[in-house]
């Protein structure tokens, strides 16, 4: 397949996360979008270490080049579990005190 | 390198100290213990001797600007556990918990001091990033801290992951993380190319709050406990400098022209909100923020101008600023009430503290014989050596002289206005001393900046 269906796919992934975040005001959804755009970088990274690692092959077949975007994707996705956890943890902080999750409730707070 | 390690393992040691002891202040002694063996680790390393040398496969280097920006890190670090330990010792619980996080920080700044793969930067932008959420938001029970938090959170993921599409799309134009790879890669602009750099330029500028990514920062700021502000306002902003100039220069120094004006208009756009802006805040606490997002645009020309003034320049800032506006939070977390009227006739009850608060406030508006005149000189020169762009020097400098009029304010507070009691504050002779030792060295820096500078192999 070629590269660039990966590409369109990642970054519509990435869109609907952007979107998402600047238009949701539910802090959990506003979370799983983050989630979603940290995703669309994993495809993305996958692809093209893919893309990479075949160019190199055909030259040099004990080649190495490429897979470090695989473990780049590994990372990710323990950097992005421990955001997670200290997400929740703030989250939850928040519902103790106001008992919503909303984004608006905090802003109405100030005035 | 050593100080990665160390520091880690400090945290950790911290952790347990909360164990052993319930002693309130013992947390704040092993911290600066910790603070000055990394001082002496890492000046060990510039001086060439290693307890451990991990082979990083070129992964992590340090030169002479790294290893100096984390003594300057590690110094004011140092002069933040002094004057504001006792401020993080009146957290109800958990002071020894609040350190380690501190420490954890500091591994992720020697980390970002030395990068030259972007799965490093990554990686060091993360570990401070992720400690500072809690740091945000640990008065538990306070809604302005919960909502600090919460938005520091997710602004700082929201920005991680733009970061992470701009590395990705890099990776895919150069095949490689290294910042040498992506330097030599960048000769032409591809679609793929560009579309990197600007995701890794918003999102770096979301770090270090530049307009027009700095909305978040007056909030998160004014809402965190104001000995944690402290904290992110100076050493974890010159870390997020240091990682932005590193950054452009390492992997993108051959195609300046191409993104030199999107900065220059970063630039100026920072300047200028933050500047306006501070003039119309009531609130002391407040008015520092947006004072930090106008120092933070005059950092920027630093990254514009990117030759050796600016390398010089930015080094001289980060520890001009970091160590005139730690003295200043210092004094600010001790009132409860964070308006400027507070410090109504300050001086005549305190006049060793305000001594040194009125230098802290003389550096940061820049005037001579203080470190901050220097560190926006260098900053200029940069700009003017560059050559190109004259009218941001011209702009920087009208910029900073509206910034004297906010400074001047609370000036005009401390000494000239009539006392209004302040029951409830109170500065213990220790501080006084250590807020005048801090002024002192603000102004042996302010005239002889090279005895900072010399240390510099540019």
């Amino acid at each position: 397949m070629p590269i660039n269906y990966y590409i369109f796919l990642s970054i519509a992934l990435f869109t609907i996360g952007i979107v998402g975040v600047l238009t949701r005001r539910n802090a959990i959804i506003i979370f799983m979008c983050i989630e979603l755009m940290l995703n669309a970088v994993n495809v993305l990274l996958v692809a093209f270490s893919k893309m990479h690692h075949v160019a190199a092959y055909a030259l040099d077949a004990s080649t190495t080049v490429g897979t470090e975007a695989q473990l780049f994707v590994f990372f990710i996705m323990v950097v992005a579990a421990a955001e997670v956890t200290v997400g929740l943890a703030i989250i939850v902080m928040l519902y103790r005190n106001i008992h919503s999750v909303d984004i608006n409730f905090l802003n109405r707070l100030k005035h | 390198m050593n100080v990665i390690i160390l520091s880690a393992i400090w945290g950790v040691l911290m952790m347990y100290v909360g164990f052993i002891t319930k002693n309130k202040n013992v947390p704040t002694y092993v911290a600066i213990a910790g603070i000055i063996l990394l001082l002496v680790v890492n000046w060990m390393e510039y001086l060439g001797m290693f307890f451990f040398n991990v082979d990083t496969k070129g992964m992590l280097e340090y030169d002479s600007f790294s290893l100096i920006f984390n003594q300057v890190i590690l110094f004011s670090t140092l002069v933040y556990f002094l004057l504001s330990g006792s401020q993080v010792s009146s957290f109800k619980n958990n002071v020894s918990d609040l350190y380690a996080l501190i420490f954890f920080i500091i591994t992720g700044i020697s980390v970002v001091a030395g990068f030259k793969s972007l799965l490093m930067l990554f990686i060091g932008i993360e570990i401070i990033s992720i400690p500072l959420y809690v740091l945000a938001g640990s008065e538990k029970s306070n809604l302005k801290s919960n909502e600090a938090a919460l938005k520091y959170f997710l602004m700082g993921a929201f920005s991680t992951g733009l970061m992470l599409m701009g590395i990705a799309f890099l990776y895919g134009n150069a095949g490689t993380f290294m910042l040498e790879g992506i330097q030599i890669g960048a000769t032409e602009i591809t679609p793929m190319l560009s579309i990197g750099l600007i995701l890794l330029l918003c999102s770096m500028s979301f770090k270090v709050s530049a307009a027009p990514f700095h909305f978040w920062t007056p909030d998160v700021y004014d809402g965190s406990p104001t000995v944690f502000t402290s904290f992110m306002a100076t050493i974890v902003k010159s870390a997020a400098f240091f990682a932005f100039f590193k950054l452009f220069q390492n992997a993108f120094g051959n195609i300046r022209e191409e993104w030199g004006i999107l900065v220059a208009i970063i630039a100026v756009f920072t300047l200028l909100i933050g500047n306006i802006t501070a003039v119309f805040q009531q609130s002391f606490k407040r008015m520092l923020s947006y004072s930090s997002i106008a120092q933070a645009g005059f950092m920027l020309l630093g990254v514009f101008a990117m030759n050796s003034f600016a390398k010089q320049g930015l080094i001289l800032y980060f520890a001009a600023y970091s160590l005139a506006t730690i003295g200043i939070f210092a004094v600010l977390a001790k009132f409860k009430d964070h308006s400027i009227e507070a410090f109504n006739g300050f001086a005549k009850q305190y006049p060793l503290v305000a001594l040194g608060m009125l230098i802290c406030i003389l550096s940061l508006a820049g005037i001579p014989l203080t470190a901050g005149f220097f560190a926006k000189y260098y900053m200029l020169l940069g700009v003017i050596e560059h050559g190109n762009m004259i009218w941001l020097a011209i702009f920087a400098v009208i910029c900073a002289a509206v910034s004297v009029y906010y400074y001047f304010r609370v000036v005009q507070a401390i000494y000239f206005k009539e006392t209004t009691i302040q029951a409830d504050v109170t500065f213990s002779k220790p501080f006084a001393y250590i807020m005048l030792a801090n002024a002192g060295l603000i102004i042996v820096l302010g005239i002889h900046p090279d005895w900072l500078l010399s240390y510099l192999n540019i």
